[in-house]
């Protein structure tokens, strides 16, 4: 039997640490930016806790990916979308799990590429063991320990879903 | 071997993109949703993606052309592929080498795609015939038979203003006889759908086999315009033809050159097109090009990322056993 975890616990307990903590780092205005799927999933319910003014930007990395020349093209998902400048703004990047890293180096490398922010916070639902690079999440809902070859997956968007496998 | 069988690889990934005759509406759909991606990249503040960094792309245009050459360029530098144009006129084959001496030249290179332009119909296909295992080839136009890239662009053109295929009507108009857009042009738009495609133009331009084809020929604008919701125009090749298919180009101008008056028979939502380059007073009036249901020039700005996504889809390909083995030779 899959585990199953509470989201909105988990989804409510991050808008609580991402308030205080963009209190205690004075980022104003902050401009927050899902990773597509999953990440924007849970990016929507934190930009609407948190009431933010500007509107959620969206990322789709597939063209950033590190590992393009041994898998192709995947299916495509959504176009990025960042409807306003990077240019000076703190950033809040949303992703639904944080593994290895490599999908937060390719998000990094595409939002350098719309401009210079002025600082990345990094906000994920579940931080996972795995990491492959030096990346670790700034806001985690929950830390996970799990096995090579377990795989922990959000299933969404209405209701979101986290199952282990 | 059927003719659009070369373009798969072993494990039916698209491997050459040679011509739409013969492809399933799925892989035309894949290459607009992929086009869709990277449509965004021109709004970057810094216009490339890493995706094929590393790969070599080469232009070998054995025909002059200004803008598919360069939105081919711009889509592989936007890819951050190196790219080498060969202008054939300038080339070694002016002394005397033959076009596969310096293909396996190019391979030689390690090069990982020709896109080809010809003025014979075939060219592509030859080349993607003899070339190593490992390399791609995309026709950028061959003689009076195929320009798929040109096709697909103007699909996805047509998908942004119109999304559902399946309730278009669309009318070509002009020289279809020696004209590759408008094979491919009606390869594409019936592969994805469209319940109505016409042919406006003079008997002599209109090529045999029309209901093979998929198209309804018209002689007449009036007739033809009527009600369409999308409005192709091609431009008269002059340098094709020849003998007298024509009376004069003022004549051809008064009878199938689109006017403001003609583009109102068609819906009024409807969107005018043309691959260029245009003929301003011999198929199109100024004022229609210049006007408010022209999308010529986004044909051009999509036209960099559909090539775009093409490039990534048959570069991005897991290469077979026996390609493996051909790269390393």
């Amino acid at each position: 039997m899959p585990q199953q975890q509470n989201v909105s616990t988990l989804l409510n307990a991050m808008a609580t640490d991402l308030n205080s903590y963009i209190a205690k780092n004075n980022l104003t205005n902050p401009h927050m930016i899902g990773i597509h799927t999953g990440g924007v999933w849970v990016a929507e319910a934190l930009h609407a806790a948190l009431k933010l003014e500007q509107p959620l930007g969206s990322l789709n990395i597939s063209f950033y990916r590190d590992d393009f020349t041994r898998v192709g093209m995947h299916p495509q998902v959504q176009p990025s979308s960042l409807p306003f400048t990077v240019d000076d703004q703190h950033i809040i990047l949303v992703d639904d799990v944080l593994h290895t890293g490599r999908t937060i180096r390719a998000a990094l490398n595409e939002i350098f590429d719309y401009g210079r922010p002025a600082s990345v916070t990094l906000a994920v639902l579940i931080e996972r063991s795995g990491k492959e690079l030096p990346i670790a999440a700034d806001i985690a809902g929950k830390k996970i320990d799990l096995k090579m070859g377990q795989h922990i997956k959000l299933t969404g968007p209405d209701p979101l879903k986290l199952e282990i496998q | 071997m059927k003719q659009t069988d070369i373009q798969f690889d072993n494990n039916g990934m698209l491997r050459h993109f040679l011509t739409i005759d013969g492809l399933k509406r799925k892989t035309l759909t894949e290459i607009l949703d992929t086009a869709e991606n990277f449509a965004t990249v021109g709004t970057q503040q810094v216009k490339k993606v890493p995706l094929l960094r590393g790969k070599t792309i080469v232009n070998l245009f054995f025909e002059s052309s200004t803008r598919t050459r360069t939105t081919f360029e711009l889509a592989a530098k936007r890819l951050s592929a190196d790219v080498l144009n060969i202008n054939i006129d300038t080339s070694s084959t002016s002394k005397g080498e033959s076009l596969l001496d310096m293909l396996r030249n190019l391979e030689a290179m390690h090069c990982d795609m020709f896109v080809v332009r010809h003025n014979l119909s075939g060219a592509a296909h030859f080349i993607a015939n003899h070339v190593s295992p490992h390399i791609s080839v995309i026709n950028a136009g061959d003689g009076q038979h195929a320009h798929p890239t040109q096709a697909m662009l103007d699909m996805f053109t047509i998908r942004r203003h119109k999304q559902d295929f399946t309730k278009l009507r669309v009318a070509i108009v002009g020289d279809i006889m020696h004209s590759r857009v408008a094979r491919s042009q009606i390869h594409a738009l019936n592969t994805l759908g469209v319940p109505e495609v016409r042919a406006i133009a003079p008997n002599t331009l209109i090529p045999p086999g029309t209901d093979e084809l998929g198209i309804h020929v018209y002689h007449d604008m009036e007739q033809g315009l009527k009600d369409v919701d999308v409005v192709m125009m091609l431009r008269l090749q002059r340098e094709r033809m020849s003998g007298a298919l024509l009376p004069s180009e003022h004549e051809y101008f008064n009878t199938y050159g689109i006017t403001t008056e003609k583009l109102k028979l068609a819906k009024p939502d409807a969107i005018l097109m043309h691959p260029g380059p245009i003929n301003r007073g011999v198929e199109i009036e100024s004022a229609v090009a210049d006007g408010p249901q022209s999308v010529i020039l986004e044909q051009v700005t999509n036209g960099i990322a559909v090539r775009m996504a093409i490039m990534s889809m048959v570069l991005g390909r897991q290469p077979s056993g026996d390609e493996q083995e051909g790269r390393n030779k």
